[in-house]
């Protein structure tokens, strides 16, 4: 089970189909015929198909989550001043306070809830005799000790299936409180991991409380959509555009504010980083506002100048073109000197990328920013639109589990449809690829390189001990393991409690991390002198 | 930090707001993985398994290996059956354990799946190996604590293993509680010194404290071995070591197999580990080693030296309920005042130990069984402290009340230490000494006027 840092590491020369073979053939017969369709060897001279956002197989220790992580864990906790209360017993909602580190500040109004967590903290008799009473009476106990404007109300499993009616109590608070009051059926068995959660939260946040301000905005604007905040990147991703003269109206949901969100749809377009958990927001307010959206990656330093590239062709605005490529050649400068030393030292290097929806295809343009190559990586939880790209949408089979996900009938808003470009322009954007496209992981992945969804432990395991990557990126229930395999881990879900990695100055911090990581001197001492090769030794020494 | 929080109190009946505890089946996975060669299994939805493993993972910045059942709607409407023979199909093929520990969730309690007999099942169709064993435990997230849920899982070892053969050993068990590693080895250690042969369980050194050596291994040296488990009911007398951990499997190992148990409070502190000593002598029928004594009398020169740090200052402390328990008994020990005594965990028991220990030293506590930090925050906002005493949860308090703060308990996921280092015992009490004057000087001298910036202290 060991992994010896110091031998080569020569990918190409594995056989990457008998190593595929190897690793099913572990698995009981069903079940490897299932796992054989969810890892691809990279062939980019043929069309190449993968098995995406289907069960788990119980008992294959997974990394994935529930539908709950994915509603409240991701994509609603990250608004900071809204309640945000789960109807529970207290686990679901221990385990998601502060956790994922989407950072936050309060607004002008200081309402501010990230430090907090609240729950009903469901007993027994909840169970047996019903919850609905107590959410109501948590929910007025909320209001009257801290006055939000708005409260989230999460679902987890036993309230779907005790028949709580969430929903009911919530609009009857809402009436009697004045406030918006959302719930979210979430329960954990939804769905097949966190994404049936996203789709859930993102229908929540567009029924009830996106479109609701008309405020005029003024220059430039944008949305972030699918960025968290994680480390404070959305800050760093701010920070770019604002010295390019576009302003963020919005983020999605890092360091989101219930008042920014309703004003979102005045924006002038859509920018889209997590393209998994938040796609349907972007289509629903293209549909009923008529804002495009443009598929971003600010996740490297090269990935971040092309991203800006594509605002400039949206906008069309010679003057703002002119700013974006100024800063462009600023920002890659400062950031390519600092980068070098780094670079200088980690070129050649592997890595594996197993995270997310999103960040297992956008932290590759950051690693070969370093001179590094992806040659394993995989979704947690993506569909196949995220592997082979939107094209694919129209092929993909709905199956039991993502049918009873709602998909909201959305039409264009009778009076405020705004159409931002005429519709030849807007077909002309996405035939460029600017607007209203994603083309997934799997394009940017060569020969030589093994694609692997839902990735097990035993999966993880076999490829690290074949293929000796030099860094393998996860997160936090895999760090640990990798690491006593000797092999340095990174964190992309929560960074290592660092960040941002977002962005000019992030991918700097993330050269400086991954360096540290790599190179560190207390790998050299995970043998004892005495292990290192006592038996020769000692055979001479008995003669 | 935590500017919500107002200074008025408000009773609430319904609304938890930053908890002292979390959900049973996290205490399952950690006991269980205090057996050998276990893999703890989660019946229910993946969420469960990922958040508990994520969890202990943060705690001990080690790996967590856990399986789960991955329910869908499905396996809710119809249960949890097929889900869990995949499950075990998969496990004994693909990781091999010797034992797989499975406990439930708030969803396959609510729906009533019935493991005995689904694993029964699956043992009659060669699902489960032979020479292999699946234990269980009912873990419903809506009773008690994280805190039951160990308990659970502990009392199901018992259930599944402790064998009544009419012989008697010398040995005695002991049921070690929800503590740290560092602590399972530091009261085997103290077994031993008191020539005493004892069988802890369940037992997470050498588990979740393992050495980095570039060689992964799923099930690591440590842990309760089965034969020992088996052994348990042949042996003398069981201690259990904290009423809300550990009781319950004594309790169920006399009821069983006719071995006496006696509860004892954790050994955290000076009295607490004196009257753990004292039981180790009636069974041992010898006075304490020097090296014992000796290692007691540390503590109390500690205390006795420094007693002018400790003296009248106002403490509060939140956690669970056997550690808060032992700890106030020992910051009574010191002088010192707890006044504000929280815990998340349901039980009037608490309540009443904790008034008994402070009854006659301190006047006007707050004591508060199945409370939460929020409480707790606006009790310290309406009479301040001097010290504050809980996990990692507790430094929020600090920050906003500017508060000494001493990182004592579960979870503890900003600082390291506690896997290594007790809390238990007599070298437990010299740490937790010298862990609360750490808070304490820093803070004197951090405040101190230049001109009486002390040298020495």
């Amino acid at each position: 089970m060991s992994v010896l840092l110091e031998e080569p590491k020569r990918t190409e020369e594995f056989d990457l189909e008998e190593i595929v073979e190897n690793i099913i053939r572990v698995y009981p017969t069903k079940v490897a015929r299932k796992r054989r369709r969810h890892i691809i060897a990279r062939d980019p001279s043929v069309p190449q198909e993968i098995e995406a956002n289907v069960r788990t197989v119980p008992g294959i220790i997974t990394q994935r989550g529930c539908c709950y992580a994915g509603c409240k864990g991701v994509v609603i906790g990250p608004i900071v001043d809204m309640v945000h209360i789960v109807h529970g017993p207290i686990g679901c909602s221990f385990y998601a306070w502060m956790t994922r580190r989407n950072q936050g500040v309060p607004r002008e109004d200081g309402h501010y809830f990230l430090e907090y967590c609240f729950s009903t903290d469901m007993q027994e008799e909840n169970i047996i005799f019903g919850g609905e009473k107590k959410l109501r009476a948590a929910i007025k106990e909320a209001y009257e000790i801290f006055h939000p404007k708005a409260i989230s109300v999460h679902a987890t499993c036993p309230v779907g299936l005790i028949g709580d009616d969430i929903h009911a109590v919530a609009k009857e608070m809402s009436q009697e409180l004045g406030i918006d009051i959302v719930a979210f059926s979430c329960e954990g068995y939804r769905g097949v991991s966190q994404s049936a959660g996203h789709h859930i939260a993102n229908n929540g946040l567009f029924e009830h409380i996106v479109g609701q301000d008309d405020v005029e905005l003024e220059g430039f604007t944008v949305n972030c959509l699918g960025e968290y905040n994680i480390g404070g990147d959305a800050w760093e991703i701010e920070r770019i555009l604002d010295r390019c003269g576009i302003k963020v109206a919005s983020t999605f949901s890092g360091n989101g504010s219930y008042d920014e969100f309703r004003r979102a749809h005045m924006a002038d377009v859509n920018l889209v980083q997590c393209h998994r958990s938040i796609n349907y927001m972007a289509e629903m307010m293209e549909t009923k506002f008529g804002i495009p959206w443009i598929k971003v990656n600010f996740i490297g330093v090269k990935a971040t100048s092309k991203s800006l590239r594509k605002l400039a062709e949206f906008f069309e605005d010679d003057a703002l073109s002119k700013r974006i490529e100024e800063v462009i050649r600023d920002e890659e400068e400062k950031a390519e000197e600092q980068i070098a030393p780094y670079r200088e030292r980690l070129e050649g290097k592997t890595a594996f990328l197993f995270v997310g929806g999103s960040r297992a295809h956008h932290y590759q343009d950051l690693f070969s920013d370093l001179g590094m190559k992806t040659i394993v990586a995989g979704y947690e939880f993506a569909h196949r639109d995220d592997y082979e790209g939107r094209d694919v949408l129209p092929k993909i089979k709905v199956d039991a589990d993502s049918r009873n996900i709602p998909e909201l009938e959305v039409e264009p808003d009778p009076e405020r449809f705004r159409p931002r470009k005429d519709p030849e322009t807007l077909e002309r954007l996405r035939q460029m690829g600017i607007v209203d496209t994603y083309e997934g992981m799997m394009r940017d992945m060569g020969p030589g390189t093994l694609i692997v969804d839902d990735i097990s432990h035993f999966e993880l395991e076999y490829l690290m001990e074949t293929l000796k990557p030099d860094i393998v990126c996860s997160g936090i229930k895999d760090k640990y393991v990798i690491q006593k395999m000797g092999v340095p881990s990174k964190q992309l879900h929560s960074y290592d409690y660092s960040g941002p990695f977002a962005g000019y100055r992030g991918a700097v911090n993330f050269a400086k991390e991954i360096d540290m990581l790599i190179n560190n001197p207390a790998w050299s001492f995970t043998r004892a002198p005495w292990e290192k090769a006592p038996l020769i030794k000692g055979a001479v020494i008995t003669e | 930090m935590l500017d919500m929080t107002p200074k008025e109190i408000f009773e609430r009946k319904a609304l938890r707001i930053n908890p002292a505890k979390t959900c049973q089946p996290i205490g399952a996975m950690y006991a269980a993985l205090g057996i050998h060669g276990c893999l703890p299994h989660s019946h229910g939805s993946q969420g469960c398994c990922a958040y508990h493993r994520s969890h202990l993972t943060r705690h001990y910045k080690e790996p967590v290996m856990a399986s789960t059942s991955s329910f869908t709607e499905g396996a809710s409407v119809f249960g949890g059956g097929a889900n869990l023979r995949q499950a075990l199909k998969t496990i004994f093929q693909v990781y091999d354990p010797e034992i797989v520990a499975v406990h439930t969730t708030c969803l396959s309690e609510t729906i009533g799946d019935d493991i005995p007999s689904l694993v029964k099942k699956a043992r009659e169709d060669g699902i489960v190996p032979d020479g292999k064993y699946v234990i269980h435990a009912n873990t419903p997230s809506y009773v008690g604590s994280h805190v039951t849920g160990f308990s659970n899982m502990t009392t199901a070892m018992v259930k599944y293993f402790s064998e009544k053969n009419g012989g008697r050993t010398s040995a005695i068990n002991i049921v070690p509680g929800y503590v740290e590693p560092s602590d399972m080895a530091e009261i085997k250690r103290l077994a031993t010194e008191m020539g005493l042969e004892a069988i802890l369980f369940p037992d997470t050194s050498g588990v979740l404290d393992a050495p980095q050596t570039a060689r992964f291994s799923m099930y690591p040296k440590g842990g309760v071995k089965v034969d020992a488990l088996k052994k348990t009911g042949s042996s003398r007398a069981t201690l259990s070591l904290g009423k809300f951990a550990s009781e319950a499997a004594g309790a169920l190992l006399e009821q069983m197999c006719d071995v006496p148990y006696q509860c004892l409070d954790l050994p955290i502190g000076i009295s607490s580990t004196d009257r753990f000593i004292e039981a180790l002598i009636e069974f041992s029928g010898q006075t304490p080693p020097a090296t014992i004594t000796d290692e007691r009398g540390r503590v109390v020169d500690v205390m006795t030296d420094m007693l002018q740090y400790f003296h009248g200052k106002k403490v509060a402390l939140f956690g669970d309920p056997d550690h808060v328990i032992s700890m106030t008994e020992f910051l009574v020990d010191l002088g010192m005042k707890p006044i504000h005594v929280v815990t998340g965990t349901p039980g009037k028991y608490f309540e009443h130990r904790i008034k008994k220990i402070l009854d006659g030293k301190v006047k006007h506590a707050n004591v508060r069984a199945f409370s939460d930090l929020f409480m707790l925050h606006q009790w310290i906002k309406n009479e301040p402290v001097d010290l504050l005493i809980g996990n990692t949860y507790g430094k929020y308090i600090a920050r906003a009340e500017d508060i000494p703060f001493v990182r004592f308990g579960f979870p503890i996921l900003d600082r390291i230490g506690h896997s290594y280092f007790p809390t238990t015992g007599y070298r437990g009490a010299l740490r937790l000494l010298e862990k609360m004057l750490d808070a304490i000087l820093d803070r004197l001298d951090r405040d101190a006027p230049e001109s009486s910036f002390e040298l020495v202290m």
